[in-house]
């Protein structure tokens, strides 16, 4: 037996003996927070998820991440108004993360590196009609395939695209991209036939043996107002305008064009009309700048390109050249009204950008099916009055974008899965509780780096007006790479190592080989330093159980 | 050529920078040691330090980088204090490094003695680092250290400074501030607290000894302290290092706002990053968002007095002149 040391009665021990975790009254906890602009997506995209992924290089990943939910992110990275963005939490340290930006360079990428979809479940044998190409039904499309299903696209024009072909101009959205992205879809099994417009539905579903149909017929006709017009005076379309445009004309406006209406349809058709040689494209809209429909996106650009706006005006007489304005003014409510005041302008032509109406030739032939204030109506599961007859996209009521679409055709196609698969169909059992993002207070913003506004990365304008071709461009890697981390992961751990630093008791655990940590709950005093100090508010203290 | 990470590296912008403890995008070589899987944890855990213990923190990662830049070969020196109380109650020790316990005033001439006798065997890659409290060092120790810097022992020679004496009851020290209420500076009078004109600054005393290196740093600056270490082990001959030690017991607040106070300390100009050697500042760490000094004071219990109704704005004032005049000496507003 070895001697101790001398004056030593006692074996030379360790603190681990201690188990100081019995201090505690409140532990740490590592929670998955909802981001604002994962909450904040129309199409349900996981936002924080793909960027973490983009973060370290790994495109492939955070691409596969995006088509988990949308599979057109070439698509989506152009045209959306990335709803994401203005709930960005990075937006009150210095400037959102520009997402966008991060999704088009990511659905570029795959484009260019050939990235297939997934691949889908066995075949279930049941059979959806998809009624319109758009975004709303090749989303649903995509999904109900990933499913198992056979889908079938009846397209009554000659190419698949809906509003994304036909009404977003090609300086918004290059065709070889919207061509790239619904040819991948193609290739993987979504069948679209062109050139098959459906009118008799229930005549279409038996001939095909379809187990259900899902409507995005889109809303493509063009609102018309009363307005009293001279013989020789010129009123178009808007849609007309975009959708001859899109198929390759170039109608003559004349020099000076007046478009009609406040929404992105308007500032569409503005920009077009420049682009058509028109010198002047002056917007008449009856509202104020702050009650605009149109995207504040799609608004500045349009300024940028040198359109014009005439706030507070409405047009009351077209004649040939020129057209009569009055001047409007705003009751308490907020509804515009006339001042007596009126104006004439010059304008070789009018476009009235007024609004879309939905089709009804066919919705009206479906038994059940109902229409009210001339967009269908669905239930909570998305289905028509009529069943197993399912809708969505711009022909129910929504916010009318491709994003909100996409977000459509997910949704939907979750539905349909469950009316084709009862026995799988598993009822929510509880509402879900109301999600709150995390807000900005929840952060600890103090350990991200400034990110100056002169290293942030500026899109370049291309030619503006010059030419159809796109106006924004994209990112390079490098570019795309900073922005992508400059996200600051709200409520959800990015390896920081913060809490396994801060920690006095040293209780704060990596877990080998894999993302996270763990808490030493032998040691853990409860300080709660590790919350305080996580940068992404991704651990909460709560009572100590019992 | 060393891999010890020195200043807040210039990488590309990575989510945080280079800021928090780690950062999976960053090169492991260019994470703090803090980061490192297969750290020292000089003070491991079971040691029976306060709920978010700022000394515990900094001893910590004070010996881990020591550890670090030392390649394990590292002899350390304790004063008796919060530090040695909480660490090794009879028979049991949270060090993991060779640690010796002598006196409360007798750190740094111990320290001299271990370094004298490596130095007689002929040890010179066993480098030697001494610890204390600031009432082991700024009071009751100080004539030991002064004379092992006189004597350019070759020891770093650590002080925690969590401005008083906190395990016998949170008594004042020399190193307690202006104003701050503690047992024996109670917070009555025209002038409560601590007061003015009292105390050391005991990095500018050090500093004052010519000796090589005089660094100061806190428990939120990790990636400074980490350096600072480093730095001072390139070094022999005597060093000090004072780290602001934030005390959630005698400074009355919350265990988690540890990190949050000492950074707070130094954005407000109240505790100034500096280094200086034989004599010289050589670098000062800039302020990097500014906060008025109120900011740091109003969480604290011991400065409570300052902040009832109707307060003591013009002794808050008067704690705002120290962070100016130490921002005006280190130039800690510049463009950093």
């Amino acid at each position: 037996m070895d001697r101790k040391p001398f004056a030593i009665t006692l074996d030379i021990a360790s603190s681990l003996a201690n188990h100081t975790g019995s201090w505690r009254s409140e532990r740490p906890v590592y929670v998955d927070g909802l981001p604002p602009c994962s909450n904040a997506c129309p199409a349900g995209e996981q936002v924080q998820q793909w960027l973490y992924a983009a973060e370290d290089g790994s495109y492939e990943t955070a691409w596969r991440r995006l088509v988990e939910v949308n599979p057109f992110p070439a698509v989506m990275g152009r045209v959306c108004y990335h709803p994401c963005e203005t709930a960005c939490n990075r937006g009150q340290l210095d400037t959102a993360v520009g997402i966008n930006s991060v999704e088009r360079f990511l659905g570029d990428e795959a484009i260019a590196r050939g990235w297939r979809l997934p691949d889908p479940e066995p075949p279930t044998g049941k059979r959806v009609l998809v009624v319109g190409s758009g975004p709303a039904g090749l989303s649903v499309a995509y999904h109900l395939w990933r499913r198992g299903h056979e889908v079938v696209v009846h397209e009554a024009s000659a190419r698949p695209g809906g509003m994304m072909r036909w009404g977003i101009p090609e300086f918004r959205l290059s065709r070889e991209v919207l061509d790239a992205e619904v040819d991948r879809l193609v290739a993987a099994g979504v069948r679209i036939e062109c050139d098959r417009p459906v009118t008799d539905l229930a005549g279409t579903m038996a001939a095909g043996r379809f187990d259900a149909a899902f409507l995005a017929v889109g809303a493509q006709i063009g609102k018309r107002a009363g307005i009293p017009a001279g013989q020789a005076a010129r009123v178009l379309d808007a849609l007309s305008v975009l959708f001859s445009v899109a198929g390759g004309e170039r109608p003559q406006l004349g020099r000076t064009v007046v478009v009609y209406g406040g929404g992105n349809t308007a500032m569409d058709a503005a920009r077009t009309a420049r682009r058509l040689g028109a010198e002047e494209a002056v917007v008449v809209y009856r509202r104020t700048r702050e009650r605009m429909p149109a995207n504040e996106i799609e608004l500045q650009e349009a300024l940028a390109e040198g359109v014009q706006v005439r706030w507070l005006s409405t047009i009351t007489q077209v004649d040939e050249g020129r057209l009569t304005v009055e001047r409007m003014e705003l009751d308490e409510q907020g509804v515009p009204r006339g001042t007596g005041v009126f104006e004439e302008l010059t304008g070789d032509c009018v476009v009235l950008a007024l609004g879309q109406d939905v089709d009804r030739t066919l919705l009206d032939t479906v038994p059940g099916l109902q229409v009210v204030d001339g967009v269908v109506q669905v239930d909570a599961s998305m289905m028509t009055g009529a069943p197993g007859v399912f809708a969505g996209g711009d022909a129910v009521p929504s916010a009318r974008s491709v994003t909100v679409s996409i977000g459509h055709g997910r949704e939907a196609a979750g539905h349909i899965h469950a009316w084709l698969e009862p026995s799988q169909r598993r009822e929510p059992a509880t509402e879900p509780a109301a999600a709150v993002p995390v807000s900005f207070e929840q952060l600890n913003p103090w350990y991200f780096s400034d990110a100056p506004h002169a290293v942030r990365p500026r899109l370049e304008k291309g030619r503006l007006t010059g030419d159809f071709g796109e106006t924004v461009l994209g990112l390079d890697e490098g570019t795309a790479l900073y922005e992508a981390r400059r996200c600051m992961s709200c409520g959800s751990c990015f390896d920081c190592d913060n809490c396994y630093g801060v920690c006095p008791d040293s209780a704060v655990l990596k877990i080998a080989g894999a993302h996270g940590y763990e808490i030493d709950l032998d040691y853990c005093k409860g300080c709660g330093l590790c919350a305080e100090e996580c940068p992404a508010g991704a651990i909460v203290m709560e009572p100590e159980p019992g | 050529m060393s891999a010890m990470p020195s200043r807040p590296v210039d990488v590309p912008f990575y989510q945080v920078g280079t800021r928090a403890v780690g950062n999976r995008l960053l090169d492991p070589a260019l994470r703090t040691e803090q980061a490192n899987p297969g750290r020292r944890n000089g003070l491991n855990s079971g040691h029976r330090a306060c709920q978010g213990c700022g000394e515990a923190l900094a001893a910590r990662y004070v010996l881990d980088a020591a550890n670090r830049a030392t390649g394990g070969r590292l002899v350390t020196v304790n004063a008796t204090g919060c530090l040695e109380v909480f660490s090794t109650p009879y028979p049991e020790s949270s060090w993991q490094v060779p640690w010796l316990h002598s006196l409360f005033a007798n750190a740094a001439s111990v320290a001299s003695g271990v370094a004298a006798a490596l130095a007689a065997q002929g040890r010179d890659d066993v480098r030697v680092l001494a610890q204390g409290g600031d009432g082991g060092t700024v009071d009751i120790g100080f004539a030991c250290l002064s004379g092992m810097f006189e004597r350019g022992d070759d020891v770093l020679y650590v002080c925690y400074d969590n401005g008083g004496y906190m395990n016998t009851g949170v008594q004042r020290s020399g190193s307690t501030p202006p104003a701050a209420r503690t047992a024996t500076s109670e917070a009555v009078g025209p002038e409560p607290g601590a007061l003015f004109g009292q105390g050391k600054d005991a990095a500018r005393i050090a500093v004052a000894h010519d000796i090589p290196y005089v660094a100061t740093a806190t428990v939120a600056e990790l990636r400074d302290l980490e350096a600072k270490v480093a730095r001072a082990m390139e070094i022999r001959g005597p060093r000090y290092l004072h780290v602001l030690v934030p005390c959630p017991l005698g400074w009355g607040t919350a265990p988690g706002e540890t990190v949050k106070l000492a950074r707070l300390a130094q954005r407000s100009g109240f505790f100034p990053l500096f280094e200086a050697e034989h004599g010289e500042v050589v670098s000062s760490t800039p302020i990097r968002g500014r906060v008025p000094v109120e900011e740091y004071l109003r969480p604290q219990k011991r400065y409570a007095h300052l902040f009832g109704e109707p307060g003591r704005p013009d002794v808050v004032a008067r704690l705002q002149a120290v962070a100016d005049r130490n921002i005006a000496r280190y130039d800690l507003l510049r463009e950093g």
